[in-house]
């Protein structure tokens, strides 16, 4: 299983789509670690830079992110820069399905706590710990902490556990 | 209880439910293109996975870049035509024969009512005009699609918008579909399918159909799905005659693909249009839609008319009505894409391209193109394109270019004014 823990970043915008988090020129790229410079090369949102993502490993953001285009490239930009779990108060569905495709984690949570999340750490940054097994998560800065259950499918769960569709569609199917 | 269309494709398709919310079924078609699918038959290669589920379900096509524009295009134009051929996949179409994937598969016959359908582009939703649940997937489902022929979801409820009233002339398809997106909103129908119907969907022709169901994805919906009837049968004769006596047989077995009286729905809309007055986008999301007067006089650099949304045979008509004997303005580049050699070869018998071309609109095969900013047509920084497609996201035809979505009209009229204008086919409401 892939790991959801560290540091996150903070996107504070809704409906940020998949032309954003990868543009539409770099899909003529057919690997994935091709992706990794361009992650979110075209999100213009105040205070953000693309060099910060260098040492994260969560995003947490709003609504409906994801939405826009198929391309399983989203998620795989994300992958290779060390990204394997965004948290946001919406997803849009094939990106969202996409994500545990392809073994990775998305976490929806409501929109109470993702707006106490960006009030809490939103200027400081916070770590992340993952409780997938009992569906929890925790985010801490110095002192603070914060825990939260979060909802999952059985289904999505074990994609997640097995690595991905394909692998569990192989044994089963 | 009743049910809905969705919920009885999905009852004729069921393979496992893993758990109650989501449901394993197994697929009538898996639609491929040269942007997604390379990337599944390298992983398929490097699993040392050989074989598709079913050769004849699978359906590929190179139209996003075509001709090739680079080494890598052409290697995943290569890639895709190899293994088509390596898998005795038929209906492979390549340069010369292809098309834009949402505008040649139904051309082809290959969306049936009834059907389930993936493709690795989210626009699959296209193909829900035939009464299909169809629906755009990422390279992982596509490949175990391909691979088993079986494809998860998690069930969908149904929103229907009961489209009524009769539109001005000059209000097409396009309007419509633009201003219930503004009324949904971009994720208004996130894990939702869009059931279109009511009088207007009734009259309306596959065309104007797979225009409105392209667009659902653009409210978030799963699938856009209108009811299966004449209008179908008529359009997909030529490929079902051997299985009905005649139309009329047709259109009576159809009617299993249409929702029961007494259907569940997550929500009911009641969509009035005789009020509607032509519509663009501003801004970067297809949810920001204003009428063509609030937007009026906005200058723009490029109008480009083409798409899985609107590159058909009617579009053109419509938008050569417009440009008949004019010229379209210095300051603008006209670039028209005939959606598919079918409609290009159409265009031309009717004396289309003809206008187009007097006109001053350079004329390019059938492609995905400007579309998605690839090729054919991308804007440099601060160029404004008023556009026929259906996504206006920021640098989606170019990096910091801007984009304005309309109906071929709309545009057509821009191209000669070299301003957002009504087009002179909307005279307003009676
Ligand atoms: S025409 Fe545009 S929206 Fe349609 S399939 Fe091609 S790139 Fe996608």
């Amino acid at each position: 299983m892939k790991k959801f823990d560290g540091k996150a970043i903070f996107l504070d915008r809704n409906d940020i789509n998949t032309d954003e988090i990868i543009p539409a020129k770099y899909l003529t790229e057919v690997t994935k670690a091709a992706l990794k410079p361009y992650l979110l090369e075209d999100l213009k949102l105040e205070g953000f830079s693309t060099e910060q993502l260098a040492d994260r490993n969560a995003v947490i953001t709003k609504e409906n992110f994801g939405c826009g285009s198929s391309r399983e490239h989203a998620p795989w930009a994300l992958e290779v820069n060390d990204i394997n779990i965004v948290i946001a108060a919406s997803f849009a569905r094939i990106f969202r399905q996409n994500m545990y495709n392809c073994g990775m984690l998305a976490v929806e949570l409501p929109e109470e706590n993702i707006d106490e999340l960006f009030r809490t750490f939103g200027g400081s940054g916070c770590s992340v710990k993952t409780d997938l097994e009992n569906q929890k998560i925790k985010f801490i800065s110095g002192n603070t902490e914060l825990e939260y259950e979060f909802n999952i499918s059985g289904f999505n769960k074990d994609l997640v556990k097995a690595g991905g569709w394909v692998e569990y569609a192989d044994t089963r199917y | 209880m009743g049910k809905t269309i969705a919920e009885k494709i999905f009852e004729a398709h069921i393979v496992d439910r893993p758990v109650p919310e989501t449901a394993v079924i197994n697929l009538d078609a898996v639609f491929c293109h040269e942007i997604t699918t390379p990337a599944a038959i390298l992983d398929l290669k490097a699993r040392g996975k050989k074989g598709v589920f079913d050769p004849s379900k699978i359906k590929a096509v190179i139209d996003h870049v075509t001709p090739a524009k680079d080494s890598k295009t052409a290697t995943q134009g290569l890639i895709l035509r190899n293994w088509a051929k390596e898998e005795g996949i038929k209906d492979f179409f390549d340069i010369g024969r292809n098309g834009v994937c949402h505008a040649i598969f139904p051309e082809k016959g290959f969306a049936r009512p009834g059907y389930t359908i993936i493709m690795g582009d989210s626009h699959t939703c296209t193909h829900g005009a035939f009464g299909a649940f169809a629906a755009g997937v990422g390279t992982t489902d596509l490949e175990v699609g391909i691979l088993k022929g079986v494809c998860s979801f998690q069930l969908p409820g149904t929103i229907k918008i009961n489209i009524t009233g009769k539109p001005a002339s000059g209000v097409y398809s396009k309007d419509i579909i633009l201003s219930i997106i503004k009324m949904l909103g971009v994720n208004g129908a996130t894990d939702r399918v869009i059931e279109f119907t009511g009088e207007v969907v009734d009259a309306m022709t596959m065309e104007e159909r797979m225009t409105l169901c392209n667009m659902a994805i653009e409210a978030g919906g799963t699938s856009g799905i209108c009811y299966p009837d004449r209008i179908t049968a008529e359009y997909l004769w030529d490929f079902i005659k051997d299985d009905y006596e005649s139309v009329d047989e047709a259109v009576e077995d159809f009617r299993k693909w249409i929702s029961d009286s007494d259907a569940e729905y997550v929500r009911e809309i009641s969509f009035d249009v005789s009020e509607l007055e032509p519509v663009a986008t501003f801004g970067y999301k297809p949810d920001q839609v204003k009428t063509i007067r609030e937007l009026e006089g906005t200058e723009i650099n490029q109008v480009y008319i083409g798409s899985c949304t609107n590159g058909r045979i009617e579009d053109l008509r419509e938008a050569a009505k417009v440009l008949r004997g004019k010229k379209i303005a210095d300051s603008v580049r006209g670039i028209v894409s005939p959606a598919t050699p079918d409609i290009f070869k159409a265009a031309l018998k009717e004396g289309i391209i003809d206008v187009f071309m007097e006109a001053g609109f350079c004329v390019t095969n059938p492609t995905c193109g400007a579309c998605l900013g690839m090729s054919n047509g991308v804007l440099a920084e601060g160029e404004v394109c008023a556009s026929t497609t259906n996504r206006n996201f920021n640098g989606r035809m170019g990096k910091g270019g801007m984009v304005h979505l309309m109906s071929p009209a709309s545009a057509a009229a821009a191209s000669l004014t070299g301003v957002i204008t009504n087009s002179p086919l909307y005279t307003g409401r009676e």
